[in-house]
């Protein structure tokens, strides 16, 4: 199907930056290879659309497809979260600086 | 004994004069922090002769009182008092706020304008009995104003207050900090003074920023 050869595409794009930035020793190792074995699950996904579905009877889930969606969505809340904190955390830091900005301004000054 | 004020503004140059004004006689040192005023603020309350802490960006309430407190506490306030910089205060509450903390050794005292409700709008009351209600909800509190600008802390609770806040959600978590160290505190009844200017101003949360404070709180009490 056309979708696959698409996502197909895709996946080798993303993977070649991936191995781009690894030799440039720009990503660790561990994220490199992080990110080659989700590409390739990607691509057994959409290859072998049955293995999924296999995954997903064992979890009791019907198809495979909707497997795939839980999963993303779950991933997806996660990551929202994280960058809430992240946010957060980089309010407070900004915070900090320009606390600590005001308070030499007024230190020189006397 | 020494009473510091510590004023936090952001574009408040139509009141920032007055206030100071009055609450001059009622304390030893004002710090006034600029939060990012874009008006004429900072030079007015310069004109005061008052130490005045620029935040070259607006970084919000809490951010401003933080800053406060911390240049209080180390100028070696024994008394911190926050105010707000709209007007809605009168300085002669200050000295009450310092007598019942000398009196009962109380870490926090907070001056409530609900105790005597009096002159308050029904909308601020019903906005500020909202705000006690989330207060109560997240941290298990239950304070009559956890809205109000007019606090004391002395030096004991200064220093363990650890605001994260960089908003109007400030308020509550003082409230919080409160109960988390185990602070004595007392609310006395103070006097609101609601002019026209005060309650066109949306620091008194508007609708909107209520909606935003309460979700800063929820983050705040998840992320925990």
């Amino acid at each position: 199907m056309l979708i696959q050869i698409f996502i197909i595409i895709f996946v080798l794009f993303a993977l070649s930056r991936a191995l781009l930035r690894f030799k440039k020793n720009e990503i660790a190792i561990k994220e490199f290879l992080f990110w080659l074995v989700f590409w390739v699950a990607v691509s057994v996904a959409v290859l072998l659309p049955q293995t999924t579905t296999l995954l997903a009877n064992l979890v009791g889930v019907g198809r495979g497809a909707d497997l795939v969606i839980y999963i993303s969505i779950v991933a997806v809340f996660y990551i929202i979260f994280r960058i809430f904190v992240k946010i957060e955390k980089i309010e407070q830091d900004i915070t900090k600086i320009v606390r600590e900005i005001g308070l030499k301004e007024e230190k020189e000054k006397h | 004994m020494k009473v510091i004020t510590v004023i936090p503004a952001f574009n408040e140059e139509k009141t920032i004069g007055k206030v100071l004004d009055d609450v001059k006689n009622y304390c030893d040192n004002i710090i006034v922090v600029d939060d990012g005023s874009v008006d004429r603020t900072f030079e007015i309350a310069k004109q005061y002769g008052v130490k005045v802490i620029r935040h070259i960006i607006n970084r919000g309430l809490g951010a401003a009182l933080g800053t406060g407190i911390k240049v209080a506490f180390l100028d070696n306030a024994d008394y911190i008092i926050t105010f707000d910089a709209d007007g809605q205060h009168r300085g002669e509450d200050i000295p009450r706020l310092v007598k019942t903390a000398e009196e009962g050794s109380f870490d926090v005292v907070i001056g409530s304008r609900l105790i005597d409700s009096k002159g308050m709008p029904l909308t601020r009351r019903l906005a500020n009995w909202t705000g006690n209600f989330v207060t109560y909800f997240l941290f298990g509190i239950w304070v009559t104003d956890s809205q109000s600008g007019l606090r004391l802390f002395n030096r004991k609770s200064a220093e363990v207050l650890n605001l994260k806040s960089n908003r109007m959600e400030v308020s509550s978590e003082i409230i919080k900090e409160i109960k988390v160290n185990n602070l004595k505190f007392k609310e006395i009844p103070i006097k609101a003074i609601y002019t026209d200017y005060s309650l066109s101003k949306p620091t008194g949360q508007g609708f909107i920023m209520g909606l935003k404070t309460l979700w800063q709180l929820i983050l705040q009490k998840i992320s925990k």
